[in-house]
């Protein structure tokens, strides 16, 4: 249980890795807007709260590993990492420039701290059971954890299901995955270009413990994951449902700003938003 | 004549010449890189027998990995177990590994750089009866392209477990492209191997053309230089099993000495061993070059040796690769 002190700051920080996800979006004029926005809570909650890892030790052996499958929200991965400390926040507006760390999809060649190299879709869960089966090799597993995050969208990709075989076989209780449920990919809604539902079934016909949470809720997400710990036998879906776009209520549930970034002036009324929490506040910013 | 110095298999012209499968070779090899690493580990399938993996299966059953007819899922897998620490190889048929992976290969193995090794079984038109579906005639091409990458193609069993060892301590992904026939043994335990260091396995004071081959076409190059002695038309030939690195030293000296060149693989001749050597020549030495291997077709049903007698890549057709070159 998050404490309501603990709860009060994680939605600051995030709120402020929102705000630098576009400030970063519109720095590059590229990149994608609604995945990051949506996932900004779960990533908070993460890096502030459940994962078991030191910045400043970025190649602790025993760290929690988190695995981005849908490489594509990587503005909010980033972000995320500069306010645990990883890098400067500063560094964050070198999104996609030419010679950053911070490239176009994660690439870990030029930012060594990340755990994998990622951008296609649907091989992030089949790395995650790599590390699981090797974690568990070395008598490890429950000294460390894998986190894999995916993309609802990318489940259409029949690697998905072949990893998922696999980790209900050989019942990984280190690995946890969390499906981004927001319900757009690029061409329209989830269920219209390739139906999932019912996406819950699915992973508990491959003997996963399932379970389905309000992605923006700090209180849920923390529980999901610690939860997850006390599963013994399968390994642990976590479906997110999630706000595309979240935080900035034009951009919401609107599929059109999944990989487009906002212009200078829809930045400034989207920060302008964020900064005054929806109008809730005068910000201190104005 | 035979290179004196590889210390041959002083029997490989005889009639009854022992043959091995160049897969067992790499069977051998994952015990012998198991036993000696306690961080190999070995996936599989649903081909545990027929690619190999069943030795270090039964030896290393802690160690090995069954994923079930989902090739796409072995390559990322092993990719996350090398990020633990561990040396992955992953088995199956080279059309599957890396024909149906490769975009898992590329991204989560190479440009991801985790050291993964990737046994191909079942490469070439040898692979006979199972038909063209299974023989991978296109993999030293698809594997060759991706950077870190490297790519080896072993003459015979021996040099297949040689190199299976060898690739553990390369701080880079391997492909180890595999064939299923039993086919001559050529080397012994006491010919050296080193990745990237090709072999001058037939010898002459002048050569006119210099043969390069890979695999265990080899046999067949050797047996082409020896009846071509006899025509009085002196060769040198080259065991390039690593196709990259590629070994430009030796291949630049030999076009030099020659003027001519040949190249022999079971493989399309566009994008292959022959092409790799083409573009290395064609860099530092420009010779006039023949290309032995399949000529953009797929493969077919039949016996080993039907097949590499009707596409072309036997003794007689390497021998008149050679009068053609020398023509030229």
């Amino acid at each position: 249980m998050l404490t309501d002190e603990k709860r009060i700051e994680l939605e600051k920080t995030a709120n402020n890795i929102r705000e630098s996800i576009i400030e970063m979006l519109v720095a590059a004029g590229s990149g994608h807007t609604a995945g990051p926005l949506g996932m900004a809570d779960v990533l908070t909650v993460l890096y502030f709260h459940t994962l078991r890892q030191d910045p400043k030790n970025w190649e602790w052996p025993d760290r929690d590993r988190l695995v981005l499958s849908n490489g594509h929200i990587c503005p909010v991965l980033y972000a995320a990492m500069a306010y645990a400390g990883y890098f400067p926040i500063s560094e964050l507006k070198t999104l996609r420039k030419f010679g950053s760390r911070l490239q176009g999809h994660p690439h870990r060649e030029f930012l060594p701290a990340l755990e994998t190299s990622s951008g296609p879709l649907g091989s992030g869960l089949s790395q995650a059971v790599g590390m699981a089966i090797a974690d568990r090799m070395d008598d490890a597993a429950g000294k460390r954890r894998i986190v894999c995050l995916m993309s609802d969208g990318e489940l259409d990709e029949g690697q998905t299901w072949e990893a998922a075989m696999l980790a209900g076989k050989q019942g990984l209780r280190n690995l946890v995955a969390l499906v981004d449920r927001n319900n757009i990919q690029i061409d329209g809604f989830t269920e219209d270009i390739m139906p999932l539902e019912p996406l819950a079934d699915k992973w508990r016909a491959w003997n996963w413990h399932v379970l389905e949470i309000d992605g923006h809720n700090m209180q849920a997400i923390a529980a999901a994951f610690d939860e997850a710990l006390s599963i013994y036998e399968h390994p642990t879906m976590i479906i997110a449902h999630t706000i595309p776009g979240k935080g900035v209520k034009e951009f919401e549930r609107d599929y059109e700003w999944h990989g487009k970034p906002p212009k200078p002036d829809e930045a400034k009324m989207a920060l302008r938003e964020l900064r005054t929490l929806g109008g809730k506040i005068e910000s201190e910013h104005q | 004549m035979l290179n004196p110095e590889l210390r041959l298999n002083p029997k490989l012209f005889d009639a009854d010449v022992e043959k091995t499968a160049i897969r067992a070779g790499f069977g051998q090899g994952l015990v012998e890189a198991g036993t000696q690493n306690a961080n190999v580990v070995v996936l599989c399938g649903d081909l545990t027998e027929s690619a190999h993996a069943l030795e270090f299966k039964e030896k290393f059953p802690d160690r090995f990995v069954e994923l079930g007819v989902a090739e796409q899922n072995m390559a990322s897998v092993a990719s996350g177990m090398a990020a633990m620490g561990k040396i992955p190889f992953i088995t199956s048929y080279a059309m599957f590994s890396p024909g149906r992976n490769w975009e898992q290969i590329r991204t989560t193995i190479a440009y991801n750089d985790r050291h993964v090794k990737i046994g191909g079984s079942h490469a070439g038109v040898s692979v006979g009866p199972d038909g063209g579906t299974h023989q991978a005639t296109e993999d030293i091409a698809l594997t060759r392209v991706i950077p870190r990458m490297i790519v080896i193609c072993p003459c015979d069993a021996t040099e297949a477990c040689k190199a299976t060892v060898a690739s553990v301590s390369t701080e880079t992904p391997v492909y180890l492209r595999l064939a299923r026939n039993d086919t001559p043994i050529m080397t012994t335990p006491d010919t050296p191997f080193a990745i990237g260091k090709s072999q001058r396995v037939w010898i002459s004071e002048k050569p006119r053309v210099g043969i390069i081959a890979c695999g265990a076409l080899l046999y067949e190059a050797l047996l082409a230089a020896r009846a071509l002695e006899a025509e009085h038309i002196d060769c040198e030939v080259l065991n390039l099993s690593t196709i990259k690195p590629i070994d430009e030293e030796a291949i630049v000296k030999l076009a030099r000495a020659t003027g001519r060149l040949v190249t022999v693989e079971e493989h399309q001749i566009f994008a292959g061993m022959g092409s790799a050597v083409a573009e290395c020549v064609v860099k530092h030495s420009p010779v006039p070059m023949e290309f032995v291997g399949v000529h953009d077709r797929f493969g077919q049903s039949g016996t080993p040796e039907q097949l590499i007698e009707h596409y072309c890549m036997g003794h007689d057709s390497i021998a008149k690769a050679v009068h053609t070159v020398l023509r030229r």
